[in-house]
């Protein structure tokens, strides 16, 4: 796709989506504010988060050894996986070993990313979500609106519908009784469940274990209640040491949701061991590269493998409130999806979505882990850019040209000047007619007036307040 | 009382559309003590093509910026987003330049937005000017995020007569215009200059004053079609006023 997605125009002019979208992300960024403020070491935090992943990412392999070392030696299994395609065999495979058919699963982009449920269900298994907001996009057959809040877009209306719709119960608006009516479903798949499925936030090297934080408890209940335990990760989630949660932890909450810790933080590793209550009879962690070791070469793009999926940069970012999660091709939306989308799928498949940010750099001033998120825009801008002949290309030669030439860029100014149809009362252009209201400036057009260029330059004025 | 000499890089913008910012930035410099100077090869800065990614583009302007003021003492700016471009971005598309490189850095230490130079290097927090109006002060991005300006145009406001500053709730939102990306992007970027102008509507203010004449054009695009009676300004103006 050349162009982006007609559906932003929509989004745009529609009024309720957003004050949904501009309301929630407004609070959110409120919140992550109050939560920062009392951090006299915030800006520390975040340069030593970035420092630990920049470690993590340039000795990777190291790492990635050591930790399936630690989760072999607690009992359980690494599974080294390419793409989607290996991680459905690795769970269809086990699954027909052991007669499961019912999956529960926790929130996780990363199986978003390789739209595991969709590739389960297609081999007869059921996958069930039982995060509540990806609970109600599963029932809704949409994907995640938002990295940590995925159904940031609808309202309770919206899902009281859905749910008498989807479940035959009565109309309920009431949030929490809402929640109560699909926590009594997925209690009974959380029974009855043979795999659970969860993400996971962070990996430790040197104890091999998986930490997931969450504020629902349905993690818990994924990773604990069913015979068996996948974890799928990408291999970026590695951090060197359990202490090293001492950065991460305080600035993940904080930058998610404004919580200084959420509700829950699970460690797991390995399966339940003699003596325990719970847990586990299996436990496996799938590590997922899907594109990530391309980055790995190029010391400039492997920043986004820093990410921490906090969301932050959606919150912040004025494109992403305005155009929604859904305008964007991949399930990572807002600066950070406008990164990653391009660098893991390759630039000329979406080759206008680095190009749809104003530069603004909000992203960069709060992501935790200080991804220079414009920088890689820029760059990634250049690539496209460059690769091509166009006749953008050919405008910014003659640009370029003119603007070494003053003389010519004055006349030029001049030319414009006098050709330039000004409307009577010296105000600004509402509309221009016939074979100039084309391009930018039709574009411009559309939503703003314009200026018309002054009758005398600056250099004109200059040479005249010199007399 | 602060003495030098001060190159004036007006911008492509203000020389074309708005040479009465130009103006104002040269009086008020003038009136501070300085001497100015305002090299006729200047032209532009090169931002245009190098957000557009055409580095090379980029490049072959940034030269001739460089060779233009490359005896300068002072290069003062009336826009954060140019200064940076210059100060900051110039490092990134001469990086396999060592020359270029080390000569954009030189000359880049001696480039300064208006307010900044004001504040920074003049040590000047009132100008005497006079100006009487309800204001609301709009952080430009580059000048904000780049160039971490926050207090000084602030402070220059406050110490104008007549003047009150109104804090506005989204000060730091950006107004959307991003260069191509006003008309690349246009639905997106109208939407969020009329979430801007909301902001600055709700403040009461009358004026609404930036030290980017880019976002102006933009802010005042967008009041204009809706109608409203907003005046935009420069800094500089505002500080000219007497």
């Amino acid at each position: 796709m050349n162009t982006a997605p007609i559906k932003i125009r929509e989004t745009v002019a529609d009024p309720n989506l957003q004050k949904a979208i501009y309301t929630a992300t407004g609070r959110l960024m409120a919140h992550r504010a109050g939560s920062v403020a009392p951090l006299a070491d915030y800006q520390d935090l975040r340069t030593a988060a970035h420092e630990l992943k920049r470690h993590t990412i340039e000795n990777l392999d190291y790492y990635l050894e050591e930790f399936e070392r630690n989760v072999i030696a607690h009992g359980g299994e690494v599974v080294f996986c390419n793409d989607g395609v290996e991680v459905a065999d690795f769970i269809l495979d086990l699954a027909g070993k052991r007669g499961a058919h019912l999956i529960v699963k926790s929130k996780s982009m990363t199986t978003e990313e390789i739209d595991l449920n969709e590739r389960l269900e297609r081999h007869g298994m059921e996958s069930v979500e039982t995060d509540l907001g990806e609970y109600i996009l599963q029932l809704m057959h949409q994907r995640p609106y938002h990295i940590v809040a995925p159904a940031l877009h609808l309202t309770r209306y919206q899902v009281a519908d859905l749910f008498t719709e989807k479940l035959g119960v009565e109309n309920e608006v009431v949030i929490e009784k809402q929640t109560k009516i699909a926590r009594a479903v997925l209690r009974e798949k959380f029974l009855a469940a043979d795999i659970g499925i969860s993400g996971a936030n962070f990996l430790i090297a040197d104890s091999g274990a998986v930490v997931v934080v969450e504020n629902e408890g349905n993690a818990r209940l994924s990773t604990s209640a069913p015979k068996i335990h996948i974890a799928i990760a990408g291999i970026e989630k590695l951090i060197p040491r359990a202490t090293d949660l001492n950065v991460f932890l305080k600035l993940l909450g904080r930058s998610a949701t404004g919580q200084a810790l959420t509700v829950y933080t699970s460690f797991l590793s390995g399966p339940r061991r003699e003596g325990e209550i719970d847990g586990p009879e299996e436990f496996y962690v799938v590590l997922l590269d899907s594109g990530r070791t391309k980055l790995l070469a190029n010391a400039e793009k492997r920043e986004s493998l820093f990410c921490i999926r906090c969301g932050a940069c959606l919150n912040h970012c004025p494109v992403y409130r305005k155009i929604g999660g859904h305008n964007y091709p991949w399930i990572y939306s807002g600066p950070i999806g406008k990164i990653i989308t391009p660098q893991f799928h390759g630039v000329m498949q979406d080759p206008w979505l680095p190009f749809a940010s104003s530069l603004c750099g909000a992203c960069a001033e709060v992501c935790p882990v200080k991804i220079d998120i414009p920088r890689q825009l820029l760059q990634l801008r250049a690539e496209i850019s460059e690769s091509k002949s166009s006749t953008e290309r050919r405008a910014f030669g003659m640009y370029a040209w003119l603007m070494r030439h003053p003389r010519l860029f004055a006349l030029s100014g001049k030319l414009g000047s006098i050709f330039t149809p000004r409307p009577k009362n010296a105000g600004w252009i509402r509309h221009l007619h016939g074979f100039i209201s084309v391009g930018p400036l039709k574009k411009w057009l559309q939503e703003r007036d314009l200026p018309p260029p002054a009758k005398k330059s600056f250099h004109d004025l200059w040479k005249e307040r010199g007399k | 009382m602060p003495s030098g000499r001060v190159s004036l890089f007006v911008t492509c913008i203000v020389d074309q559309v708005f040479p009465k910012v130009g103006l104002a930035m040269a009086d008020v410099l003038e009136r501070a003590g300085y001497q100015l100077d305002f090299p006729p090869a200047q032209t532009c800065c090169g931002q245009p093509a190098f957000n557009s990614g055409y580095r090379e583009s980029s490049r072959e302007v940034a030269r001739h910026f460089l060779d233009v003021f490359r005896d300068s003492e002072y290069i003062v700016v009336p826009s954060g987003s140019c200064t940076a471009m210059i100060s900051h971005h110039y490092d990134d598309i001469f990086e396999n330049d060592p020359d270029m490189r080390k000569r954009a850095s030189e000359i880049g230490a001696r480039v300064y937005e208006f307010s900044q130079f004001l504040t920074e290097v003049a040590k000047v927090d009132d100008v005497g000017a006079r100006y009487d109006a309800t204001v609301t002060y709009h952080d430009s991005c580059h000048a904000l995020r780049e160039l971490k300006i926050k207090d000084g145009p602030r402070r220059l406001l406050a110490n104008v007569k007549g003047l009150t500053l109104l804090e506005m709730e989204a000060a730091q939102e950006c107004c959307g215009f991003g260069g191509t990306f006003s008309v690349k992007f246009p639905e997106i970027s109208g939407a969020m200059a009329r979430t801007k102008m909301d902001s600055i509507v709700k403040t009461g203010a009358s004026t609404v004053v930036s030290i980017d004449s880019s976002c102006l054009m933009q802010l005042e695009g967008a009041i204009r079609r809706a109608g409203l009676p907003i005046r935009t300004m420069h800094l500089a103006e505002v500080l000219a006023s007497r």
